[in-house]
């Protein structure tokens, strides 16, 4: 990939201050992101995925701050602004965002139809009539039949899928050049969770976006992403093409997460799970974050966190098992014959 | 088959909400049994009314049309207060959010003993204690955790405690309303391996209710696919993935995103569109089409999916 970044993270810091104490939620994470690409951000709770994200858009809560690194957007360092004023120059405009829970980024004592010429109002300058035109176009867009009538309606009378159509919607609204949702289908159930998706895809190829994907399902990832980062404890451990992580991974952490896959258990049997949990990112921490669960773990990796070691020109792991001086590891059964496990199911 | 004793039999079940015009029948003609010892699940989407059925078994939606049996005693509708505890004693359930099923200012050690309490299944305060940090052991929890609020847990833990609150009882049938839906990645492995564990150990029927087919799969021997209130394919979970009949199962399984990449970006998405059964003339049956796998169809889809079924076994 020769191309450039369109947007570019380099060792983002980010802490929060928690009654007189610093937590660092993210520990100097960098990230490129490509034109047109999608990309997926995976890990569990608390690993820190939302919150570098919001850091792209001027949304961490108010005790939080970035102390370090540079986020390059459009030949500027976004990381560095302090007013709205600036960050409305990004936000909704350039680069938006789409919440988990269509139930809560809704205001229910608004029509949709207000809700979403707010954006349009507000970045395009548009009034009246016109914006009204915007926002049916946007409803149509998102596969909202009976756009007149629905532009009308408060989100109550929405159902689950629809109403993440609306915030779609709204988010699209002023053709931002970056689109991050944050567990777009979560809390849909599967059905409707793979109609959105093909709307996603289907926007994203028609407006000329970048996509985000921040998630918690391995299948969702298979689904949608070009490439793949891996987050653990306020760190990327692993990025690569989709393909690359789910049939060559080589972080510990990535290997648990793909063999605690129920998709992948066999009947009667324990499902491998990720015994313990995350660390106190109160603490700092030493050496490799994952390693206090990792059964697997080298010495070595309490004593130094590891650099990252490149596996392929698109792949690259943050683990020691990669230096040319650690033990021989082998990749665990689970992750070495997920395709033909896969393929066998069918 | 038929020698296995039945737990739980539900028979021609409705369940409606409302009155006169605003009557809404959200369960219809449901039948299945439950055997004992199994892990019998139900899927379909929000709505399909999953959840209601399991409710129903439990006692906390009324009925209003159908029999459920439990142990072969007429168990739904009005029933005399012996029958009554004791159902309430034998069938628990575990539900989907642990972050809202927990009473956030009570302590552990009470959300787990009120049913003990409620019931008094208890000699003495020393008796009671004892029981509550045995089953908070056996789900995998500390003993001191008792003295603690559900905020302290994480969400994992809090699901333990769920799941504790339900064993206390001793229960033999457990309903368990999409208990890992809204866990992370990391931690569902751990609650399903717990279910299994605790299903071997105390030999527990669970009716399991989820909208994530292979979630199901994993874990259950027999899989119900309902739409609509209705249940349109029944079968052993092997068997149902292996011949998927009915469109709406195909659907739902053609939904749910797999962990393989190559297969994921080929895969064509089913779409179930219900106008595409015609029952004007030919009138649907309930068809057992093969050894213990049913199907929702008139004679004419039947006679496709028999075709269907040779294709596949070729």
């Amino acid at each position: 990939m020769a191309k450039e970044p369109i947007l570019s993270a380099k060792d983002v810091e980010i802490q929060f201050s928690l009654r007189g104490r610093k937590l660092t939620a993210i520990r100097k994470c960098s990230l490129d992101l490509y034109e047109g690409e999608t990309l997926a951000i995976v890990g569990e709770s608390g690993s820190g995925k939302s919150v570098f994200t919001k850091s792209f858009l001027g949304m961490l809560d108010a005790n939080g701050k970035i102390v370090g690194g540079s986020i390059m957007y459009n030949g500027e360092d976004i990381s560095k602004f302090t007013t709205e004023k600036e960050w409305l120059g990004i936000r909704g405009k350039k680069i938006a965002m789409v919440m988990q829970d269509p139930m809560t980024s809704l205001n229910p004592l608004k029509r949709i139809g207000v809700q979403i010429e707010e954006s349009i109002k507000l970045q395009q300058g548009l009034k009246g009539e016109e914006a009204k035109k915007r926002a049916l176009q946007m409803l149509n867009l998102v596969g909202i039949p009976d756009a007149e009538r629905r532009y009308n309606q408060y989100p109550h009378e929405f159902s689950g899928g629809m109403r993440q159509r609306v915030v779609i919607a709204i988010a699209i609204a002023c053709h931002p050049q970056i689109l991050i949702c944050d567990e777009p289908t979560t809390a849909l159930d599967v059905t409707i969770q793979a109609q959105i998706l093909d709307l996603i895809r289907y926007l994203q190829s028609k407006l000329n976006m970048t996509v985000i994907y921040i998630t918690h399902d391995l299948g969702v990832v298979a689904n949608v992403a070009d490439r793949v980062a891996v987050m653990y404890a306020g760190q990327i451990v692993e990025y690569g093409l989709v393909n690359e992580i789910f049939y060559d991974a080589w972080h510990p952490y990535t290997w648990a997460l793909l063999s605690s896959l129920p998709q992948l258990g066999v009947k009667g049997e324990e499902l491998p799970s990720i015994e313990g949990t995350p660390p106190n990112l109160f603490n700092v921490i030493k050496g490799d974050a994952f390693a206090p669960r990792n059964k697997q773990a080298l010495a070595i990796d309490f004593v130094k966190e590891p650099p990252f070691f490149p596996i392929s020109e698109t792949h690259m792991a943050k683990t020691w098992y990669l230096d040319p001086r650690a033990p021989k590891i082998e990749q665990p059964e689970a992750v070495r014959r997920l395709r033909e496990k896969m393929r066998a199911r069918r | 088959m038929a020698e296995r004793e039945k737990l739980i039999e539900v028979k021609d079940l409705q369940i409606s909400f409302g009155q006169g015009k605003k009557k809404f029948v959200a369960v219809d003609h449901v039948n299945f049994d439950i055997y004992k010892g199994e892990t019998f699940s139900l899927v379909g989407e929000s709505g399909s009314g999953k959840t209601t059925i399991g409710r129903a078994i439990l006692k906390i939606n009324p009925t209003s049309a159908g029999e459920i049996y439990l142990k072969g005693k007429k168990i739904n509708g009005k029933i005399s207060k012996e029958l009554d505890k004791e159902v309430i004693r034998t069938c628990q359930m575990i539900f989907q959010d642990p972050m809202a099923s927990l009473n956030e200012r009570a302590k552990v050690d009470y959300i787990v003993s009120e049913g003990l309490i409620n019931h008094h299944l208890y000699k003495d305060d020393a008796d009671r204690e004892a029981k509550v940090q045995k089953v908070l052991r056996e789900v995998g929890l500390l003993p001191e955790f008792a003295s603690r609020f559900p905020h302290e847990f994480s969400g994992g833990q809090r699901q333990r405690i769920g799941i504790a609150r339900a064993l206390i009882m001793e229960p033999e049938f457990i309903v368990a309303d999409e208990p890992i839906s809204a866990l992370d990645v990391s931690i569902r492995a751990q609650v399903l391996n717990l279910l299994n564990h605790l299903k071997k150990t105390r030999g527990l029927t669970y009716l399991f209710i989820a909208h994530d087919l292979s979630v199901v799969r994993f874990i259950s021997d027999r899989i119900a696919v309902i739409h609509k209130g209705r249940i349109v394919e029944l079968a052993e979970s092997e068997e149902l993935f292996h011949h998927p009949l009915h469109p709406y199962t195909k659907a739902l399984l053609s939904a749910v995103p797999q962990p393989d990449p190559e297969m994921e970006k080929q895969k064509k998405l089913i779409v179930y569109d219900p106008s595409c059964h015609d029952y004007s003339k030919d009138g649907p049956v309930w068809e057992e089409i093969l050894e213990g796998h049913f199907v929702y169809g008139n004679q004419k889809e039947l006679e496709q999916y028999r075709k269907e079924i040779e294709e596949i076994d070729k």
